[in-house]
Order: C-alpha cells, then sequence, then structure tokens
C-alpha cells in the first residue's frame, strides 16, 4: 500500500470545464474531489477543461481533500496530454476509466512515471486508481488492482458495467453483485480502496441509502457521487454509533493499559482482544471524529 | 507569434470568461465587457496580457466577456484561446503553462 490509510467514504465528480463548480468544490466536505475531462466534457473543450482544471489545482486550496481527476481513455487523442496536465500540477490521484487489463495500468505508469521526470516531481509521488467499466474488466479486477505499487484504489462504474453485461440497472442492484463483490476482493487483497458506483437518480432520496447502507455492509470505502447533496447522505451511514465508539474507546484504552503492564496479550471484559478488533476500533475513531462525533482528544460528544 | 486563427474560449456561464483572438496589426486591442469592468477589468486585462507575451503574441484584437471569472479562470481560458489561436491545441508548450 503506497498511502496511509485514509477515509475515503466520498468521491465527488466535478465536471472539468464548469469554473463555478470547479471553484467551489472544495467547500462540501468531500474525502475526494474528483475533476472529470472524460464524460462530463465535450469532445471540443476537451483541451479547455484541462486548463482550467490545471490552473484550479495549482491555485484553489482544497483543504484536506484529496484530488483525484479523471482522464481521457488511452484510446484518445487526449490521454498523454492529460497525463502531462495533471502530472505537472501535481494532482494527488490520476484515475483511469475503461481498466480491462493490468497492462493499461502498466502503461499509465510509464507515462506518469516520464512525465514525474520531466515536470522535476518526485518520481511515484501520483497516485493511481482504475475504474472498472466492463465483464472484461471485472475479470481481471485482481491483477489491475495489483498493477502498480501507486494504486490506491478500485471503482466500479455500473453505466458502462450493466450496458456491457446485456442488463441496466435495477432499485435492488442484483445485476452488480457479483461485480461489487469481486472489485472489492480484489480491492482488500491488494491493499487498495474500493469504491462504488454513482447513484444517479437525484429524487430517489430512499433509494440511495438503501444503496449506501448495502455497499456500507459489504464492506466498501465508500461511493463516487455527482452532487454534493449526497456526501452528508453517505457520511450519515458511514457514521459510528455510540454503542460502537464506546466500545473502540474500550478496546483502545485496553491497548493502554497492556502497552503500560508491558503485555503482550490484550484483555477487555476478560476477552482476548487480537488485531483485527483493534484495526476495526482504530477505524471506528477515524470515522467519529471525521463525522465530529469525539473530541480531538477521542471523547464521545453528546449530540 | 503570429495568430493563425481567430479562436474563442470559455462560456458565458457565471464564473466564466469568454475570450476572442484574432488577428491584429496595432498591438494588443482589448474589447472588454464586465459587471465588475471598473474594479476588475486592469486585471483581467492584465492577465491575458502576461498569457499572450509569455506566448510573444504582441498585435492582436481581443474581446472579453467577463462574468465573474476568477484570475485563474481567465487564465486558464487565455491559454485555451492562444493554443487555439495558434493551431497547437493538441501539442501544447508545457515550458509556458
Amino acid at each position: 500500500m503506497v498511502a496511509e490509510e485514509r477515509l475515503r467514504r466520498t468521491m465527488m465528480f466535478v465536471p472539468g470545464n464548469n469554473p463555478a463548480m470547479v471553484k467551489d468544490a472544495g467547500i462540501f466536505g468531500a474525502d475526494s474531489i474528483m475533476f472529470d475531462l472524460e464524460d462530463a466534457v465535450s469532445i471540443t473543450e476537451k483541451d479547455a477543461a484541462r486548463y482550467l482544471v490545471y490552473e484550479a489545482l495549482k491555485t484553489v486550496d482544497y483543504g484536506n481533500a484529496e484530488l483525484v481527476v479523471r482522464i481521457n481513455g488511452l484510446d484518445t487523442p487526449f490521454y498523454e496530454n492529460d497525463i502531462k496536465a495533471m502530472v505537472k500540477a501535481n494532482i494527488d490521484v490520476i484515475r483511469l476509466p475503461k481498466v480491462e487489463s493490468a497492462e493499461m495500468i502498466k502503461e499509465l505508469e510509464q507515462l506518469v512515471e516520464s512525465a514525474e521526470k520531466e515536470f522535476g516531481r518526485e518520481v511515484g509521488s501520483t497516485h493511481l486508481m482504475a475504474a472498472i467499466e466492463s465483464a472484461q474488466g471485472v475479470v481481471n479486477a485482481n491483477e489491475i488492482a495489483a498493477a502498480s505499487d501507486r494504486m490506491i484504489g478500485i471503482a466500479l462504474s455500473a453505466e458502462d458495467y450493466t450496458t456491457d453485461m446485456k442488463t441496466h440497472r435495477y432499485p435492488d442492484g442484483q445485476e452488480l453483485l457479483y461485480a461489487r463483490n469481486v472489485i472489492l476482493h480484489a480491492a482488500r487483497a491488494a491493499g487498495i480502496a474500493a469504491f462504488d458506483t454513482v447513484f444517479t437518480n437525484l429524487d430517489d432520496t430512499e433509494g440511495f441509502y438503501r444503496e449506501t447502507r448495502l455497499i456500507h455492509q459489504l464492506g466498501f470505502d465508500g461511493k463516487s457521487l455527482i452532487n454534493p447533496r449526497q456526501i452528508a447522505m453517505v457520511n450519515e451511514v458511514y457514521q459510528p454509533t455510540a454503542k460502537e465508539i464506546l466500545n473502540a474507546q474500550n478496546v483502545i484504552a485496553a491497548i493502554e493499559e497492556a502497552r503500560r503492564k508491558g503485555s503482550g496479550v490484550i484483555a477487555m471484559n476478560g476477552q482476548m482482544v487480537d488485531r483485527p478488533v483493534v484495526l476495526r476500533a482504530e477505524r471506528v475513531m477515524r470515522l467519529a471524529k471525521a463525522n465530529n462525533l469525539v473530541d480531538s482528544e477521542g471523547n464521545y460528544i453528546e449530540k | 507569434m503570429e495568430i493563425k486563427k481567430t479562436a474563442m474560449a470559455g462560456t458565458l456561464e457565471s464564473s466564466d470568461i469568454q475570450i476572442m483572438l484574432s488577428q491584429g496589426s496595432n498591438g494588443l486591442e482589448f474589447d472588454l465587457v464586465s459587471d465588475v469592468a471598473k474594479q476588475f477589468g486592469k486585471a483581467i486585462q492584465a492577465t491575458i496580457t502576461d498569457v499572450l507575451n509569455t506566448y510573444d503574441i504582441h498585435d492582436a484584437k481581443v474581446k472579453v466577456v467577463d462574468k465573474g471569472a476568477l484570475d485563474m479562470v481567465v487564465k486558464a481560458r487565455a491559454i485555451t484561446v492562444v493554443q487555439r489561436a495558434l493551431d497547437m491545441a493538441d501539442e501544447p508548450d508545457w515550458k509556458v503553462i
């Protein structure tokens, strides 16, 4: 894993050629902001979007958000210039659409590396992620997720995928069950993040919650979003309960106590606390902090 | 450098700026429309002039309709319109950007 574990609950899409949205993208509290140079930009405005995102990355303060750009695919004439411009602009993560094989990631990695050298950026500092949008991509998800040390995540893109599968999206999401599980396992096996697809019907709040609860239960890190309104809803689903926070605090206190006693074995309420319990407790506390449920010292704040 | 063709970049949406660049022979001739021309007209012209100078363009007609663009948007649209006018949109000059 290249990056330290960070929360990636929400990845908000921002159309790359829209100055109003590009300049304001940082104010909604998304964990990741994804500037789109691909589908959200018409073919005649690809150059304009590239320079707009470039200048924005150079000048706008997006706070702690992870900055991602979706470049145009490698079968387009915009691919190489997108890579160069975004590497030069110090982007955190380049997201490649329609990934079907590890070779596509390796080719991208080579171009990113030569751009890093050309523009004097530290080699290896540009991270990558892949969007899986076809049956072929799902079948090769394991090798794609493990294709490079630069990889930080893979994402399911359901619109293209369901079309490729000769179906469409249904409210219950059964058609995505296999792809979601494959992508999730590929991500976990490679030690990277898994992102669920966008939910496009903004009027169906209930459907959005249902889908978000499902992917949260499965274990996804988070979800791609098309509207800032969806950020609070995802965060709400990912928010730990008071009981979970209390339990996590107890686990962390037990670790502290064991450390003080010099004991390698950690016990809580007479039960052994092993590594997965500790990792889960740490994640709960990170989520609690992100949702402002605990103060800087980890004390629970009643709402 | 000489402008090869008349080019345009940007839109008339809020927070954007539309710049049209065409051949001229009498220095940089600006025609600027903006609700905030009084406050920011000079700054907008200065940003566009900077970009044109880095591409070595000193004679051009520059028609600008500003819709409240930030400086970074002005710069991005200026770069886009120059590259289009010089017919190098597909081969950007990475030293200038």
